[in-house]
């Protein structure tokens, strides 16, 4: 086995996780928008909580792309190529969903932010389902033949599995905005957050279950197995904190359910990136996808230098604005004309 | 149209927009940290104000420089999947670095400047738009580095048929991105400059027609106020003349960098790509002319229908070699170098389609090189002169009456943009054939090279991408409305528009916030989230 390409096989489940666990709860936060918060000021305490954080956790997904690109060419040429039509529904989402959090405040207009919650809502989800359903059918296979093109037409990626990942990554960013919420606001939206965060565990966690257990069977290994379990410790363990209040805890807890459950899923694919369902010899592998050691030498270096810095002055972010928001903070909205003289006097009218 | 075509088209479409957004957004972030800067030593006041209006436009527009910059990261491999596996070894690592080392830099670094007015002190609120705005320039440095390296392919080796880094220092310092990147730097300067002219210039026209700014007999500006419109106080008109006269030195000074930097470019591409810049003359026979205007069927790449009309001599070896006698070649000549070179068909490979076995078209689109080339110097010179006009006719404090010539001031905005566009069209489009273009240096690897009718992904159907053409564009052309709307709207509000503090206080005090140096303020208060959401 290549040290170098195995590390950066490593690194790469690493940037997933990391995206996963922090813009899983920016997903959930976002599809909240519409089926959690009540009133326009109850949405402007969920935008504000993920406010100043939510384009830096973005980020985690344009280097985990990037570092595919770079670590295994042929993976990233192969997958992207052949889920098209999906990661194109991914782009759109993602842009409305940017454009809308720094638009949705800047008219003072119900029906304005009304469509600009929807987007929010709508391109979070989408967003999720897409990436979890293009990370799964990553470990479970596409159709592709020797070159690494797809076979079989702009939808012969569909499989169960395309909607087991898509819902795994949509429950779990629900859940895990749940318990973000439940950390980050106060009062009403505290509690609410916390008792939804409670009853809809068992739920929004089985999708995610459903694709670890059955990747488990289909390669599992004996130490991914005991990740599978220990998952379901901490994911039960999340849940009696939550019960008890202790929100932080909670938050953490399903913060290594995500860890174990993702070293499960990535430990049970590996060595394989991206399986052929055509015929297990076209399979793109750590080995056969992957830059050369030059290149991935260089990176290693690079990742070394940047990543610590990455995660030191994203947790500053977090600490400097660690206050709990709540409707309290919320300011009226601002409302202006143009600064024209005839308009002016019409006002004062 | 196939696969190709529609990828390409894709391509352009996607590129040239996402790239207004980006010189706008790396320009004027230079500029308000520049300004915020000032209002940290000085406590001015008008200082504190152009930060919060320049800063407010530069979120408007930063945002959709981000929502379009992940479409370009994915369409490598969604529509180019053979580009991907052809360069991923050279070309994946600036890509990787730019998301590592700067994009992480830039949104974590401005989450906290948009959102930290309060949290934090003011130096290190201030320090954050530094480390945003720096992580912007090193974004652009990753990303040329990576286009350079189709413009001019360095440090490495063919293995298996494909380039493997060997050398990344020669990577990194490539002498094709040392000068485009302080001449996209320049372009992004000059983008902003032209900006907080043209909006300045409105503003300074409003409040003379408004009646508030008046002209002295000796025709210097006695600055008014209006207490009915909030934030149209003395200290407004201070705010648009210094914005106006910051924009203008900018759009000179820009210009003068991107002259200077686009030589020295034009030099370096008359080796490296000797038919681009060929194209770029619509030379078709060797000589030292400059064409000042050329007519004739541009287009039909075969050179023997266009017809010099006006040709400096001498020009054309100068902004080659440096002197008025080398004779440069032109197209007829290097046509023939290129096919004992690369071929005369494309090879009989299955990556080519039903390309495969077809002539090679070497020369670029002339309509587009030439016209292209023109354009980018056109613009850019018709901004820097109009800024040097500005600052002549804006000397005595203000602007004249003339709607025309505030109409004039507004529209100039959009030349350096057409600049920035035309440059990089040029660039690209003059690179066809190729999507890595051939080394020729006597040191260099001339094999290496990639046809454009190569990249495209194979198992992607015309369908799926004519499908994300029209989506993207739709979606890009809403989105551009509605972000110039947004713009506008905070445009006409004034400074008001982004200090709300203005609204409700009277207009002659209490905007100054916290004085500089002091204290970071209580982190409770209503006003703690009033610039974010």
């Amino acid at each position: 086995m290549e040290l170098l390409p195995t590390i950066w096989f490593i690194a790469i489940a690493v940037l997933w996780t990391g995206y996963l666990f922090l813009e899983g709860f920016d997903l959930g936060v976002g599809m909240l928008m519409k089926v959690f918060a009540r009133d326009n000021t109850e949405r402007r305490v969920l935008i504000n909580t993920i406010g100043p954080v939510w384009d830096g956790n973005e980020v985690w997904l344009l280097t985990a792309g990037g570092a595919t690109f770079a670590a295994f060419p042929l993976w990233y040429a192969s997958l992207f190529s052949a889920l098209y039509l999906p990661l194109l529904l991914v782009l759109v989402a993602l842009i409305f969903r940017a454009v809308a959090f720094e638009y949705r405040g800047k008219v003072d207009n119900p029906k304005w932010r009304a469509r600009w919650d929807w987007a929010i809502a709508a391109g979070s989800f989408v967003a999720a389902f897409g990436v979890g359903a293009a990370l799964a059918l990553t470990t479970t296979g596409l159709p592709l033949n020797a070159n690494g093109d797809r076979q079989g037409g702009p939808f012969a990626w569909f499989s169960g599995y395309a909607v087991l990942g898509g819902l795994a990554v949509v429950g779990f960013s629900l859940l895990h905005g749940l318990g973000f919420l439940a950390l980050k606001t106060d009062g009403e939206v505290r509690h609410r957050a916390r008792a939804w965060f409670v009853r809809l565990l068992p739920v929004l966690l089985l999708p995610i279950a459903g694709w670890a257990v059955s990747l488990q069977l289909l390669s599992g290994k004996a130490w991914t197995m005991a990740a599978v379990v220990a998952a379901v410790v901490a994911a039960v363990l999340a849940w009696n904190f939550a019960r008890k209040g202790a929100e932080g805890r909670a938050f953490i807890s399903l913060g290594a359910f995500l860890l174990l459950g993702s070293a499960s899923i990535f430990g049970a694919a590996f060595p394989v990136v991206l399986p052929s369902t055509l015929n297990p010899a076209f399979n793109l592998t750590v080995s056969n996808a992957s830059s050369s050691d030059y290149t991935l030498g260089l990176m290693s270096i690079v990742a070394c230098i940047g990543l610590p810095l990455v995660l030191a002055y994203q947790a500053w972010t977090y600490w400097v604005f660690r206050r709990r928001v709540s409707a309290a903070h919320i300011p009226q909205a601002h409302s202006f004309l143009p600064a024209i003289a005839a308009k002016a006097l019409v006002q004062k009218d | 149209m196939d696969a190709l075509e529609i990828a390409r088209w894709q391509f352009g479409i996607t590129t040239v927009y996402h790239f207004m957004m980006v010189p706008l957004t790396i320009g004027l972030g230079l500029v308000v940290a520049v300004i915020q800067t000032l209002w940290y030593r000085t406590g001015k006041p008008e200082y504190l104000r152009m930060t919060k209006f320049w800063g407010k436009l530069f979120l408007i527009n930063f945002i959709m420089g981000v929502a379009t910059g992940i479409v370009q990261e994915f369409q490598f491999g969604m529509a180019w999947s053979e580009y991907s596996r052809f360069v991923g070894d050279v070309f994946g690592a600036p890509l990787a670095m730019e998301a590592l080392l700067a994009f992480f830099v830039e949104s974590t670094f401005l989450g906290l400047w948009i959102f930290g007015w309060k949290q934090l002190k003011p130096g290190l609120h201030l320090a954050c738009l530094w480390i945003a705005v720096i992580g912007s320039v090193f974004s652009a440095y990753f990303i040329i580095v990576a286009n350079s390296w189709m413009q001019h392919p360095v440090g490495i080796q063919m293995i298996h048929g494909r380039p493997v880094m060997t050398d990344a220092w020669a990577v990194f310092t490539n002498n094709t991105a040392l000068v485009a990147v302080p001449h996209t730097l320049f372009g992004a300067l000059a983008v902003a400059g032209a900006f907080l002219l043209g909006i300045a210039w409105y503003h300074l026209w409003r409040r003379r027609h408004d009646g508030i700014d008046t002209v002295g007999a000796d025709g210097r500006v006695i600055p008014g106020e209006a207490a009915a419109i909030p934030g149209r106080d003395r200290n407004d008109h201070t705010v648009w003349i210094r914005s106006l006269r910051i924009g203008a030195v900018v759009a000179m000074i820009s210009f003068a960098g991107t002259a200077v930097t686009g030589d020295l470019q034009g030099k370096l591409m008359f080796e490296q790509q000797p038919m681009k810049m060929a194209a770029a003359e619509a030379a078709c026979h060797d000589g030292t002319g400059f064409s000042v205007l050329s007519v004739g069927n541009l287009g039909s790449k075969n050179c023997n229908d266009i017809v010099a009309v006006i040709e400096v001599p001498g020009i054309l070896s100068f902004l080659a070699k440096g002197d008025f006698s080398t004779e440069v070649k032109g197209v007829n000549s290097l046509l023939d170098e290129y096919k004992a070179k690369y071929g005369t068909t494309l090879p009989d490979n299955p990556i080519y389609g039903d390309r495969a076995g077809q002539p090679i078209q070497y020369v670029p689109v002339m309509e587009v090189t030439y016209w292209g080339f023109r354009m980018m110097i056109g613009f850019g010179g018709i901004a820097a002169l109009a800024a040097l006009v500005a600052l002549w006719a804006t000397r005595k404090g203000t602007v004249p009456a003339s709607r025309g010539l505030m109409r004039l001031a507004v529209f100039g905005i959009l030349a350096p943009f057409g600049a920035n566009a035309a440059g990089w069209i040029f660039t690209e489009m003059g690179r066809q054939p190729f999507v890595v273009a051939p080394n020729p240096d006597p040191s260099g690897i001339d094999q290496v090279f990639m046809f454009t009718a190569a990249a495209v992904s194979p198992g992607v159907s015309a369908g799926e991408i004519m499908t994300s053409l029209v989506v993207l564009t739709a979606i890009y052309a809403v989105l551009l409305v509605v972000e110039v709307k947004l713009l506008v709207k905070y445009i006409r509000g004034g400074v008001a528009s982004s200090m709300p503090e203005l609204m409700h206080a009277p207009a002659d005090k209490s905007d100054d916030g916290t004085p500089p140096g002091g204290a970071p303020g209580k982190p409770e208060g209503d006003d703690v989230l009033a610039f974010a959401y």
